[in-house]
This record gives C-alpha cells, sequence and structure tokens, in this order.
C-alpha cells in the first residue's frame, strides 16, 4: 500500500518534470562536423545561444556524412522535438526526410548552407551573402583611399568554389566606378596560410619589390595572416606599406589588427543560430511566417573597432 | 666517374635552365637578387625556399622508389611532424627537444610503412595509403581541427630564418641532400638497395638483409618528411593539419620521375631527384610571376610536365642514339 503510494506520488513528480521540461523548448541541431575553425565557432555560438534562451538543446555531429544528418533529423522527429536546425553538408537529397518533418509540424531551420529541395519545406535559412561580403570590403577599400590611385593584388580562394567567385564579384562590384582602384594581379591562394604567403612572395616581386601595391584584398583572413608574413620578410610594414583586406573574421586577423599589420576584416559570423532561434520563437508564439532567407549582418571591423577585445572574445571560440 | 655523373643529371640540368630561361622570358625581372633583412631576396632565392619540403620529401622518395616500393604517406606525416612541433612549442618544449620529438614522430611513421612493407609483405602502395589517409586524422586530432599558431623564435628560424643570408630551409634540404648522398655512396649501401629494387630474392639470397635495408628507407623517407613538416609549419608559425603537405607526395614522386629514376626500382639518383624538385617549384614560381589567371595554372604545369617527361622518355632517348652515329659519320 506505501509502496503503490510512493509509486503514484514519482508518476506525478515525473509528469511535472516532463510539463516543465515541455514548455521550455527543446530544438535539435544536426551539425555537419568540425570540418573547420568556423564550423567550430558555430557550434559552440549555438549552444551558448541556446543556453542563453534557455533552450534544450540536442546536438548532433554528423561528422561530414549525411546519412548521419538523415538519421540525426530522423531521431528529432521521433523524440517529438519543437524544432530542428540543420546545416546541411551537400545540397541534394533532403526532400524526404524534410517532408517527414513537415508530416510532424516540426519547423526545420537550415544554417549556413542551402539545399535544392523546394522551399516549402523549411520554415526559412540563415546565412551570409557572399557578394554582399566581397562588396563591403571594396566599400571599405574606396573610402579609405579616396581619389588616390591605388593598385590592388587579390588572392582568391579555392578556384572554382563559390566563396572565390562570389567574393571576387562581390569586391569589383564595390569598386566598381573608381577608376583609381585597379586589380593589377589575381591568384588563387586556395584559401590557405601556406600559398597565401607563397603567392604573396611572388606578387612583391612582380610589382617592383611591392613598390606598386596599395592594397591586398584577401578572399579570407588565413591567406591575409600568410601574405602579412611575406610582406613583412620583404622589409616593408603590412597595413601601413600596404592595406590589407580580409573576409571572415577569425580570431588571428585581430591579432594582426591590433598590432596595425591588417587594416579590416568582413566578418562572417558564426552565430548563425540567433537569428534561427528568433525565427523559431516568432513562428511558434504567434505564426509569424519569416521571409525564407535571413541574411546574416556582414560586419566590417576596422582598427579602430578595438581588436584586441574582440581576439580576447573570439579566441576561445573554437575558431 | 664524374663525367659519367655528369652525363646522368645532363637531361636535368639541360631541363632546369630551359625552365628557367622560359621564366625569364615572360618575367625580365626574374634574376634580380638583393639583399632584404638580412636575407638573399628574390624570384630564384623563391625557388630554392619554396622547394625545400618538396626536395626534402623526394631524397627519402627517391631511396624508397629504388627499393622498388613507393611511399604516399610523407604528405600526411608532414602534416603530422608539423602539428607534433607546434604542440611541443605551445607546450613550452625547448627547441632541441621539440625537434627531437618531431623528427621520432616522423621516424616512428616509417617504422610504421617499412614493418607493413617489410615484414607483412603488404605491396607499398596500399601500405603506405594506410597512413596516407590515416594521418592527417592523427594531425587533426594534435590540433584539435585548429591551426595550432606558435611565437617561438627557434622553431620559427627553421622556416623563416637565414644563415649567411641564405634561407634556413634551403640550406637544410642542401644538408640533408649532401648526407643521405654520402651515406648511400660513400658507402655500399646505396649498391644494395639498387639490388634490392631490381630483385629482391636475388638479394636476400645473396646475403643483404632486405628487410632491414627496407625499413631503414621507410625511415628515412619519415625523418625527410619530418624535417619538410616542420619546416612548412615554421613557415606560416602554425601548424595546419588539413592542409600542410597536402598531395605533396604527388609531387614528390614527380621530383623522382623527372629525376630520371624508375618507378620499377634499381639505380637512382638523389641530386637528379632534388634538380626535378626544383624544376617542379620552378614552374610554379614561374606561373605566379606570369600573371595568368590562376584558372590556368594546372593546364599550363601539366603541359610543361608532359613536355619534360616525353623529352626524357625511353623511347624519344633511343630515337636519338639513331642520330647519333649519323653526326660522327658527318
Amino acid at each position: 500500500m506505501k509502496s503503490n503510494i510512493l509509486f503514484g506520488a514519482s508518476l506525478l513528480a515525473s509528469v511535472a518534470v516532463m510539463s516543465s521540461a515541455a514548455s521550455a523548448q527543446t530544438i535539435g541541431f544536426s551539425q555537419i562536423g568540425s570540418e573547420s575553425g568556423w564550423r567550430a565557432a558555430e557550434t559552440t555560438l549555438t549552444r551558448m545561444e541556446a543556453e542563453k534562451r534557455g533552450i534544450d538543446l540536442k546536438f548532433a555531429d554528423a561528422q561530414q556524412k549525411q546519412e548521419n544528418q538523415i538519421k540525426a533529423l530522423r531521431s528529432f522527429i521521433a523524440q517529438g522535438v519543437d524544432g530542428i536546425l540543420l546545416a546541411p553538408v551537400v545540397a541534394t537529397g533532403w526532400d524526404s526526410v524534410l517532408e517527414e518533418a513537415k508530416e510532424a509540424d516540426i519547423p526545420v531551420v537550415l544554417l549556413d548552407r542551402m539545399v535544392d529541395s523546394s522551399d516549402d519545406l523549411y520554415l526559412t535559412a540563415v546565412g551570409s551573402d557572399l557578394v554582399h561580403e566581397g562588396k563591403v570590403a571594396g566599400e571599405w577599400l574606396v573610402g579609405e583611399v579616396g581619389d588616390a590611385e591605388c593598385n590592388v593584388v587579390e588572392l582568391q580562394g579555392t578556384t572554382g568554389s563559390s566563396p572565390a567567385i562570389d567574393r571576387k564579384a562581390g569586391f569589383e562590384e564595390g569598386i566598381s566606378g573608381h577608376d583609381n582602384i585597379k586589380i593589377v594581379r589575381s591568384q588563387t591562394g586556395d584559401f590557405t596560410r601556406a600559398k597565401g604567403k607563397e603567392v604573396m612572395e611572388s606578387f612583391l616581386k612582380a610589382e617592383g619589390g611591392g613598390a606598386n601595391i596599395c592594397a591586398l584584398y584577401a578572399h579570407n583572413d588565413d591567406m591575409a595572416v600568410g601574405a602579412i608574413q611575406a610582406i613583412k620578410e620583404a622589409g616593408l610594414k603590412p597595413g601601413e606599406d600596404i592595406k590589407i583586406v580580409s573576409i571572415d573574421a577569425v580570431p588571428d586577423i585581430f591579432q594582426a589588427m591590433a598590432a596595425g599589420e591588417a587594416n579590416a576584416t568582413v566578418e562572417l559570423t558564426p552565430n548563425m543560430a540567433g537569428p534561427a532561434f528568433d525565427a523559431l520563437d516568432a513562428f511558434m508564439k504567434d505564426g509569424t511566417v519569416p521571409p525564407k532567407f535571413i541574411q546574416t549582418e556582414s560586419k566590417l571591423f576596422t582598427q579602430a573597432d578595438d581588436p584586441a577585445a574582440i581576439y580576447e572574445e573570439k579566441k576561445d571560440l573554437g575558431y | 666517374m664524374n663525367a659519367r655523373f655528369l652525363r646522368r643529371i645532363a637531361p636535368q640540368i639541360a631541363t632546369l635552365a630551359a625552365v628557367v630561361a622560359l621564366i625569364a622570358f615572360v618575367f625580365p625581372g626574374f634574376f634580380d637578387i638583393s639583399l632584404a633583412n638580412g636575407r638573399l631576396y628574390g624570384s630564384p632565392i623563391d625557388i630554392l625556399n619554396r622547394g625545400a619540403p618538396v626536395a626534402l620529401l623526394a631524397i627519402g622518395m627517391t631511396l624508397v622508389i629504388a627499393t622498388g616500393g613507393i611511399d604516399l604517406s610523407v604528405g600526411a606525416v608532414m602534416a603530422i611532424c608539423g602539428a607534433v612541433a607546434a604542440w611541443c612549442v605551445r607546450q613550452d618544449y625547448g627547441l632541441v627537444s621539440t625537434l627531437a620529438v618531431s623528427l621520432s614522430a616522423g621516424l616512428a611513421c616509417g617504422v610504421w610503412n617499412g614493418f607493413l612493407v617489410a615484414v607483412l609483405r603488404i605491396q607499398p602502395i596500399v601500405a603506405t595509403l594506410i597512413l596516407m589517409v590515416a594521418g592527417r586524422g592523427i594531425a587533426q586530432l594534435i590540433t584539435e581541427g585548429a591551426i595550432l599558431t606558435f611565437n617561438h623564435e627557434g622553431l620559427i628560424f627553421m622556416g623563416s630564418g637565414a644563415v649567411f643570408a641564405i634561407p634556413t630551409p634551403v640550406l637544410l634540404w642542401l644538408a640533408m641532400g649532401a648526407l643521405v648522398t654520402l651515406i648511400v655512396r660513400r658507402s655500399a649501401l646505396g649498391l644494395l638497395i639498387e639490388a634490392i629494387g631490381v630483385n629482391q630474392r636475388a638479394s636476400m639470397l645473396s646475403g643483404v638483409n632486405a628487410r632491414v635495408l627496407i625499413v631503414a628507407v621507410y625511415m628515412t623517407s619519415g625523418l625527410c618528411a619530418a624535417l619538410a613538416g616542420i619546416i612548412a609549419a615554421a613557415d606560416i608559425r602554425g601548424a595546419d593539419a588539413n592542409n600542410a603537405g597536402l598531395w605533396l607526395e604527388l609531387d614528390a614522386i614527380l621530383a623522382v620521375v623527372i629525376g630520371g629514376t624508375s618507378l620499377l626500382g634499381g639505380r637512382f639518383s638523389i641530386v637528379a631527384s632534388l634538380i626535378g624538385a626544383m624544376i617542379i617549384q620552378a614552374v610554379n614560381t614561374g606561373i605566379l610571376l606570369s600573371g595568368f589567371p590562376p584558372e590556368f595554372n594546372l593546364v599550363i604545369k601539366a603541359g610543361i610536365i608532359l613536355v619534360i617527361l616525353v623529352l626524357q622518355s625511353p623511347a624519344l632517348r633511343v630515337a636519338t642514339t639513331f642520330i647519333k652515329p649519323a653526326r660522327s659519320l658527318r
């Protein structure tokens, strides 16, 4: 008898726990894996954002495999989560699992990358506009040099990759109409430090020991960091003799900016989860349907933005 | 001996001269060398300096190929050893112990490859493929997926320092090349390695300890790769597990082939392989200096390499032997 009462009490208690858990949101997050430092930072920030909002985040690392992501999504659906964040590893092959989520009335938000499925299968997609990033960098340079003649050398990303194509197009858009700014050399640095350094060395030699170069535009910060070393080894002052603007805003470029060796970077924010949670929240509260693409801010950072402090902020995010 | 040696490396030297002449034609300022920041500065120096990793890999690769093997893991071993070196200096190890640990890691990788090839008798291309694939994962485990940066002056010196105005990497590959050449050519080792490459069973029957020699040869390759990995990491002041040494195993094999060593094993020349490595780097640097759009890089490189290999092909050599007597008759 006594044990029965105890059993009943514990049953009641567990029901109470369950209902309190249901009032807080449970969101599943299927991450691609740890392919890059930026990805790691995205994961860290997603967890921080979830914690800040009191969201119970179920995290699944797919180790770069789509089948793992589909499995994770199915298990989220089976657990009856309130929403799903998906950073898709590839663009195709999502139709059936997204339909399953739709049938279960679970909204799916895409992070950073797009899928080829019909857009009524997901709530919205949060991402950056690569062309816009390049444009912000170009516009910064226009404002920086004014009417002075400026020969720019460009370190492209991996040939044929969409960031390389879009960031190049965006930059050219940003400087268009300013004939004093010319791209004199453009070569791929494969997004790596080593190639960035090697290619910059050859740029310096090809352009009169660097005397003809007024600015460097690198499609990512890592190549800029390599190029900074090449410029220093050539006896020039990066940031002064050659202005440097790049994209991504990884911690190391803030260190360079704090030392006066880089001038500006455009942030590809790893905080895609913040806008995603906001959209999910609004949708669940009163059914506000967000636009199909939420563009994250491509924020420009310069030496005036206290780079040393931002470095301290960013260095532990897992970049 | 000397005349024979010169005749052996003559095609490689002629090719290097032709490639350099081509670059000088496209980029007239090629030969400008000056002194900046206490070190030589100029495009020819860039070739010697940037070619250091492939040159080092080619030294070990030549010996491995001479035994009839191949080492696909060298690029991944570079990534591992660079990561180990970066990890060590971040743990405040001194320069000597950092280098010792990193080079030992390279030797250990060599022992692993050698064990698979010599003791378990797995085909070299498959045996070394294992570490080629797994090695990058090991390196990523050490760096935890990020670029491990460091500011240790001693280690940075290995990549971007200079002794008597000559960049350290250049001195390192020259020294390593000279050392290994002396060891294998001033003793019977080179001959024994060639014997294994020509016919392993026959060499064993005549008393050559092929097993030990093969393991030693893969260890040399691992050691060279470790040094190349340290240089690559020191150069950018960070260990990049994803990209350090990526595809360099193919460049190293190409350097050996351009150097005229047969992939079937047997006779080899380290000096010719080193010149081969410089030819590859001269092509790379030349493309960068030429100012072509990057979409052309690989096509141009492939075209030049094709011409070089056709000129060195046995069929063409046979053809030239038919031409020679005609000349002497004149």
